[in-house]
């Protein structure tokens, strides 16, 4: 029980790291809200080696953390409402065990960029930017599947024993 | 390794169609604009032509630049500066939006002003 928390705990730092590490990277787009989504290959790979309720409390408690620390109450709100339906899709395109993880990963990307999307378009009380939508749609299988197939190589090495 | 499945290639189309079916619904009936529309905090701010070259200040936080029938922001207080690198906006629908200051510009078509002309 207490390896398996330490674990968590360590694994959540990690996230934090990356997602820390993600905003200092410059991606030259002229659009909003276009991220690599580094924190997600933790989580995902949590869903896949300790399971369900590890990889969203990791995805959970990141996010919070990171907003704390960087960000603002809207921010946290930002990225929790594209943290949370990303994870579910993660979690759902998983269960149907139809996917390869570069699937799910893709997925959850587009997913996350949607619901950022739909957050925004609730707070401002503007439909516009929906305009945003399609090149985020695009974004987020680009960035799914760059962090997708970095799950791949992660998942491979990291077999269910040795995770635990 | 297992690499990617026949579902993730699939799933990759279904996603790309519909961002083209969402991009095509959006730029159908994508007229010149004649006005724009700024909003903060979801409330009207103003409403300016765009046959006018002007500079409009929005509260102190940012600077909207109406030049050649187009609308740029051009300065704005907030840290991550992403509405300034956002592209000029002309044709009605189409927006700018400053997420920090909750500022959004909204393209308005012309047809809107005669309507308004008729029920003024």
């Amino acid at each position: 029980m207490g390896k398996r928390t330490a674990l968590l705990g360590v694994l959540t730092a990690l996230a934090l790291i990356l997602s820390y590490v993600e905003s200092l990277i410059p991606i030259p787009l002229p659009i909003p809200g276009i991220k690599l989504g580094l924190a997600n290959i933790v989580s995902i790979a949590a869903l896949y080696r300790l399971g369900v309720k590890e990889g969203f409390a990791i995805s959970f408690i990141r996010i919070l953390l990171s907003g704390l620390l960087f960000g603002n109450l809207f921010s946290i709100v930002y990225s929790l409402s594209g943290g949370v339906l990303s994870y579910l899709t993660a979690f759902l395109l998983y269960r149907t065990q139809q996917f390869s993880v570069a699937g799910v990963s893709m997925g959850a990307a587009v997913a996350h960029n949607l619901g950022q999307l739909i957050v925004a378009s609730l707070v401002l009380e503007n439909a516009g930017v929906f305009y945003y939508g399609p090149p985020l749609m695009v974004a987020g299988l680009v960035t799914g599947l760059v962090t997708g197939l970095i799950l791949m190589e992660v998942l491979k090495r990291l077999r269910k024993e040795e995770a635990l | 390794m297992e690499g990617l499945k026949r579902n993730d290639y699939l799933l990759a189309a279904a996603i790309l169609l519909a961002a083209l079916l969402l991009f095509l619904l959006l730029s159908f009936g994508m007229a010149p604009g004649a006005r724009i529309r700024i909003q903060v905090d979801g409330e009207e701010y103003g409403v300016y032509s765009l046959a006018e070259e002007q500079k409009i200040q929005i509260g102190d936080g940012n600077t909207v630049q109406i030049q050649n029938g187009a609308a740029r922001m051009e300065w704005a207080n907030c840290p991550d500066q992403l509405c300034l690198h956002q592209r000029e906006i002309s044709r009605s629908g189409e927006t700018i939006v400053c997420l920090p200051n909750r500022i959004i510009i909204t393209v308005l078509g012309g047809e809107e002003s005669s309507l308004d002309g008729i029920a003024g």
